[in-house]
């Protein structure tokens, strides 16, 4: 691929994209339980972000098919079996083009992959099943479905259309921690739970599966696909994070030791059982080997739901999806809890914990989002924030009424009521609250704040002016937000 | 191989034997009194909304009984106490 002479998408040779029907390549349909985006107005973009949308090659149909015992170490891996038609794949055909779920050496195989999680911490799988392990009772695993992240779709995608890739990835994490219990937590969306259940349904009368596994049904609540927030709703209460230690490693569900991992994580487990760890390990780097499933939207020609190597550059991502549609000056890399990076350092960032890390910027949950130059970015990360405030449990105080003090002045300064002192309100209260709840939740938001006055500080300037000039607004697909609830502290 | 009696090895002074004591809020339970931050201004302060800020901090040998009382003062009981497991004898 050619590198670009510039970042914007009029200075580019302008690409015609086939109609990917025609080429063998094909749009998938909106999946089941989609969230829509809150329609804005004085949006001018035309035409709907066509969320649900996925573009990739076909599965193979062979006239006798037989497992292909070792693919090519090449992408897509998990995207490879995605059906066309937007339905998910029945078992009949995930067993035909994947073979049985064979019996593998599960811990010695996650040691020797390096699988490292993709719900967004990164965190190495080999470590927190170790650390399961390593305590006594009656581990469970926990299948987590319940992404959070509004602007991203990849978990929701995974669940809907390759859930039995997921659910092989749950029963050889059961195999490693030696669970004798699976619990799959998928958020309560229309037609998610329904599918889900249809799947198990089918496991159940064909007696694929060692351990048992049951649904549990989530809040559509950013937070609760925490993992402690989803252990506590798996033992009866609430799905709001819980003071830690001890970890849920150690007393999760029910007070038992728990493994919670990313619906993605487990379908990488469920390839790796079949194909190995040199496999495995082909693609990507040998910090962070593998691939990731991300969400690619914003002023690009086709938003989807794709699969890159790890390492890849964002770059990379917004070519498989037909690149820029129109001039862009920043990048959302990571999703609500991710950072803005300038359009000229995201394009040549790679795509991991480290590369990410590097300029500044977090990989979170897979999403990546081109800012369109006509766009305001504080106006769009206003929203967000209010989103975020909204979204907090409401248990700690920094977060409860941080957040939303974060939210307001943000909003003041994007539409022109800010002043100096509204933005050193911002640089502190970014400063103080982060690190001081029971979660991440407020760190997200701060560090997403925090790199939005940097890289739209032009802006900044230009709103405590009046305003920046750029007219687009509504950019990013942001749900209604729930009203943020103040306290002020007892004193 | 000597069976002699070995004297005992010299005692370690308190500190490094019972390893440093940890303060932590639990921000759940935490509603914002402050007394903590009024019994430990050396360690603690308060935020904007009257929370405590940070929620972690090590304490110094000279304080850990201002730490003590701030931890039994506290109206909600959002102070954890934790000392670390002493260093074995040889590292």
């Amino acid at each position: 691929m050619s590198a670009p002479t510039s970042h914007t998408g009029s200075g580019r040779r302008r690409r015609s994209w086939p109609d990917p029907r025609a080429s063998g390549e094909w749009v998938a349909e909106p999946f089941p339980g989609q969230r829509a985006p809150v329609a804005t107005p004085a949006a001018e973009i035309t035409g709907e972000w066509p969320t649900g949308r996925w573009t990739g090659r076909p599965a193979a149909e062979p006239a006798h098919p037989a497992p292909d015992p070792a693919p090519a170490a090449g992408v897509p891996r998990l995207l490879a079996g995605v059906r066309r038609d937007g339905r998910p794949v029945s078992l009949a055909e995930h067993q035909r083009a994947h073979g049985p779920l064979p019996a593998a050496r599960a811990f010695r195989l996650i040691a020797e992959s390096g699988l490292r999680g993709r719900g967004g911490a990164g965190f190495p799988v080999e470590a927190k099943v170790r650390a399961v392990r390593a305590v006594r009772g009656k581990p469970v695993v926990v299948v987590n479905g319940v992404a959070g992240d509004p602007l991203g779709e990849k978990d929701t995608f995974l669940v809907s259309r390759l859930p039995h890739l997921v659910l092989d990835g749950a029963q050889v994490a059961a195999e490693a921690v030696e669970a004798r219990q699976v619990t799959v937590y998928v958020v309560e969306r229309p037609g998610l739970l329904e599918l889900m259940e249809r799947a198990l349904a089918e496991r159940r009368r064909a007696h694929l599966d060692e351990v048992p596994m049951k649904l549990v049904a989530a809040p559509d609540r950013y937070v609760a696909g925490e993992s402690s927030a989803t252990a506590q709703r798996l033992s009866g209460g609430p799905a709001v994070p819980v003071f830690r230690p001890p970890h849920i490693a150690e007393r999760g569900v029910r007070g038992r030791p728990t493994l919670v991992q990313n619906v993605e994580t487990l379908a990488n487990l469920g390839l790796l059982a079949r194909h190995g760890s040199g496999w495995f390990r082909r693609v990507g780097s040998p910090e962070e080997p593998g691939t990731l499933v991300l969400t690619v939207r914003g002023a690009v020609a086709q938003p989807a739901v794709v699969e890159v190597p790890v390492g890849a550059t964002v770059e990379q991502a917004l070519s498989a999806v037909g690149w820029l549609t129109e001039p862009v000056g920043a990048v959302l890399v990571g999703g609500c809890a991710g950072r803005w990076l300038p359009a000229k350092t995201a394009l040549a960032a790679p795509l991991s914990h480290a590369g990410l890390a590097a300029v500044g910027g977090v990989l979170g949950a897979g999403i990546v989002i081109a800012l369109p130059d006509r766009a305001c970015g504080l106006d769009q990360t206003a929203r967000l924030a209010q989103y975020l405030a909204g979204e907090s449990a409401g248990q700690c105080g920094a977060c409860l009424n941080g957040l939303p003090a974060i939210a307001g002045a943000l909003t003041a300064l994007a539409t022109g009521k800010g002043d100096a002192g509204t933005v050193q309100r911002l640089h502190r209260w970014c400063s103080s609250v982060a690190g001081r709840g029971a979660c991440a939740h407020p760190d997200g938001t701060t560090g997403l704040v925090a790199s939005a006055l940097e890289v739209f500080a032009e802006d900044v300037r230009r709103h405590l002016n009046g305003w920046c000039g750029r007219p687009l607004r509504g950019v990013l697909p942001v749900p209604e937000g729930r009203r943020a609830r103040h306290r002020v502290g007892a004193r | 191989m000597s069976r002699h009696r070995q004297p005992p090895p010299p005692r370690q002074p308190p500190a490094d034997r019972a390893g440093r004591l940890r303060l932590r809020v639990n921000p759940i339970t935490c509603d914002g009194h402050g007394l903590c931050a009024e019994l430990l201004p050396e360690l603690l302060s308060v935020d904007d909304w009257g929370y405590p800020s940070p929620i972690v901090a090590e304490v110094p040998a000279q304080l850990e009984s201002h730490a003590r009382r701030a931890a039994q003062q506290c109206p909600t009981l959002a102070i954890v106490l934790e000392r670390r497991r002493p260093r074995r004898d040889g590292g």
